[in-house]
């Protein structure tokens, strides 16, 4: 599923957060919260969407920014929730 | 030794007409404030002077000096002049942190238009109201952002110019215009427009409980505050390098992003990137900061990372740590002391004040938790919430009051006399927040005195939100509090009645969050949002906004008599 979950996190990240026609490139590795992409405030609907989506619940002393500023650092928050 | 040396004698000794002479306020005829910040500095012999050191989220640096500052923002008032825009024409400036928002900044100033900088994270909503209220004849923007300008434009008749700083003409559509600060020929001589001292000159929105967004209307002699406080409040002096990590779409950004710093003729570097510790550690060792202004709720992220973090980097550099936003609590101030050496020091003013008016000096005793004192010149009382008289016992809560007067004070919310006048009260200025003084003087800070809400640092209006709220299909009712949050102070959160026919899913809240978000702003964003059957009214049935506040932060709800559905 990782592939699977990765695409979905980027296309949630580019839908959302992204103007239509921005010039941007999102990938696993792109910064989010540090390059302003997404920031500080709009980070808990980003922590909302994987908790609706894999029905968790992430505490808030793993909601830090740099768990939340790549992808594939939402992907390593994910494991620790057994969501692979 | 600090650059005010003894509070005691310079509140007891100060009039504002010591700044207006240092600054040399009026020579010449001359009282704009664009001309304080570049052309005065250069000709005083520093335009080789670096002015801004700009650094980009991947790590590109720009380079400005005084001159350049001068030229560039001739450039852009000779730019906005060809286009025909004229003396008291609104021109937004709704950028991210890039050179050209602190450039045009001038620019604007000194072609006698009235700034107004909108912060970038707004959604089109938020924006739309701003510039509609405003009637704003221009908009400075980027690509990045000219979406949402472009999905407004037809409601907006009164906005006869879009610029986008950055990209071709033929990137643009219709009549929007393409400028580059830096890819047109230099203007050396531009005369710098005739403004009296009175003359508007930034008009900057803020929230309040009720209605829609108020312009605090600013005039140019505001400089004569913005000069002195940051001198003496900040402590900046000719050879600091400083950091003020406000974005200037809030005032603390444009009075001591630019006009303060600028005004003194200190070198300023600018990160235009989101938050990150490590990257804001880094950014103070590079650019060996010396003096950093930033606000509780980052420095609150800071203390989360620990000390650990800090001490990976050298940050010798740093002498002296300022806060505003929100009150600093006292764990914060104790634990710079243990992670830089020494305190943050907490500073207190609003859009409406325009400067810093209570605050703790450098060299001056600080009491963890406490706002400070006046600044010189500054007349500061608590007064009674039904009298308007002064309190005269220690330690007895009251609202905030200053005796009006002072250089950067508002002079108006643009178009809302009536909303004005309605903040003096007893010949006070009424500032809204509620605060006790110790028996030393000192301010303690203790809340608003109404239902807007702080969230780290910036005042979001409930009204606003709960109108947003109600275009979205699903919801019938409405009502946005502020809820206590470690790190931003308060938070947003939203109780929601849905229409029927429409039930509660895992999908509706993130829904309604990311509908409020796109279109007022990431801090309008309810961060969380309580489905209810209904709302709690009074009996004329209007929210009881603040007895659901109440609830939140565990406070007695009080008489509720006039509960209609109780």
């Amino acid at each position: 599923m990782g592939e699977d979950l990765k695409g979905l996190i980027i296309d949630y990240v580019k839908r959302e957060y992204l103007e239509e026609d921005a010039e941007e490139e999102v990938n696993e590795n792109t910064p989010l919260i540090s390059s302003g992409i997404v920031d500080s405030f709009s980070m808990v609907s980003l922590k909302t969407f994987l908790e609706k989506k894999f029905n968790i619940k992430i505490p808030d002393d793993k909601a830090t920014p740099e768990a939340f500023d790549t992808v594939n650092n939402m992907l390593t928050l994910l494991k620790e929730f057994n969501v692979t | 030794m600090s650059n005010i040396g003894s509070y005691e004698e310079k509140y007891k000794n100060f009039d504002w007409q010591l700044s207006a002479q240092k600054l040399e306020y009026g020579k010449d005829g001359i009282y704009n404030i664009a001309y304080y910040c570049s052309d005065r500095i250069v000709e005083r012999g520093f335009g080789d002077k670096m002015a801004l050191i700009w650094q980009g989220f991947s790590g590109e640096v720009k380079h400005y000096t005084y001159n350049d500052l001068r030229i560039y923002s001739n450039n852009f008032a000779r730019f906005l002049c060809d286009i025909g825009l004229v003396a008291g024409d609104r021109v937004c400036i709704f950028m991210d942190r890039i050179p050209e928002l602190y450039i045009s900044f001038l620019g604007v100033l000194k072609m006698g238009g009235i700034v107004q900088p909108l912060f970038s994270a707004f959604g089109e909503e938020a924006l739309f109201t701003r510039l509609d209220d405003a009637a704003t004849k221009a908009i400075l923007t980027t690509k990045k952002h000219i979406g949402k300008v472009r999905r407004i434009r037809e409601r907006l008749p009164a906005l006869e110019k879009v610029i986008v700083v950055d990209t071709e003409q033929k990137n643009l559509k219709g009549d929007e215009i393409a400028f580059a600060m830096e890819g047109v020929p230099k203007v050396n001589d531009f005369s710098v427009f005739k403004v009296d001292a009175e003359t508007p000159s930034v008009l900057h929105y803020t929230s309040g409980t009720t209605g829609k967004p108020k312009g605090a209307m600013h005039v140019h002699a505001a400089i004569i505050a913005q000069y002195i406080t940051a001198k003496w409040a900040l402590d900046i002096n000719a050879n600091d390098i400083y950091w003020c990590t406000a974005d200037p779409g809030w005032v603390t950004g444009t009075s001591y992003g630019i006009i303060g710093p600028w005004a003194n003729g200190v070198t300023q570097s600018v990160l235009d990137a989101g938050f990150n510790s490590e990257k804001w550690y880094q950014f103070i060792e590079k650019r060996k900061i010396t003096v950093w202004y930033t606000a509780p709720t980052a420095i609150r992220l800071l203390m989360k990372d620990g000390t650990a973090a800090v001490q990976k980097y050298d940050l010798s550099s740093l002498r002296h740590l300022i806060s505003v936003g929100e009150p600093l609590n006292a764990e914060a101030v104790v634990w710079s002391e243990e992670a830089f050496g020494r305190p943050f020091h907490d500073s207190y003013w609003q859009t409406e004040t325009g400067a810093i008016v209570i605050t703790n000096y450098p060299g001056m005793k600080i009491k963890p938790g406490s706002m400070g004192k006046p600044f010189p010149g500054i007349t500061a009382t608590v007064v009674d919430q039904k009298t308007f008289e002064p309190i005269k016992t220690t330690g007895t809560v009251g609202l905030i009051a200053l005796k009006p007067g002072w250089p950067s004070m508002f002079r108006t919310y643009w178009g809302n006399k009536a909303m004005y006048d309605s903040k003096f009260k007893n010949n006070w200025y009424i500032c809204g927040d509620r605060a006790s003084i110790d028996g030393e003087g000192y301010f303690w800070f203790v809340g608003r005195d109404d239902d807007v809400i702080n969230t780290g640092g910036h005042l979001v209006g409930p009204f606003e939100i709960e109108s947003a709220l109600l275009e979205h299909e699903a919801v019938a009712e409405s009502a946005a509090v502020g809820k206590p949050d470690p790190v931003n102070m308060e938070v947003v959160k939203a109780f929601v009645a849905l229409k029927p026919g429409y039930a509660v899913d895992a999908d509706l809240e993130l829904n309604i969050m990311n509908f409020i978000r796109k279109k007022l702003s990431p801090l309008a964003m309810p961060q969380e949002i309580e489905f209810v059957e209904s709302l709690p009214k009074t009996r004329s049935g209007k929210i009881m906004r603040r007895l659901l506040r109440a609830k939140e932060w565990g406070q007695e709800i009080g008489d509720v008599s006039t509960l209609e559905d109780d």
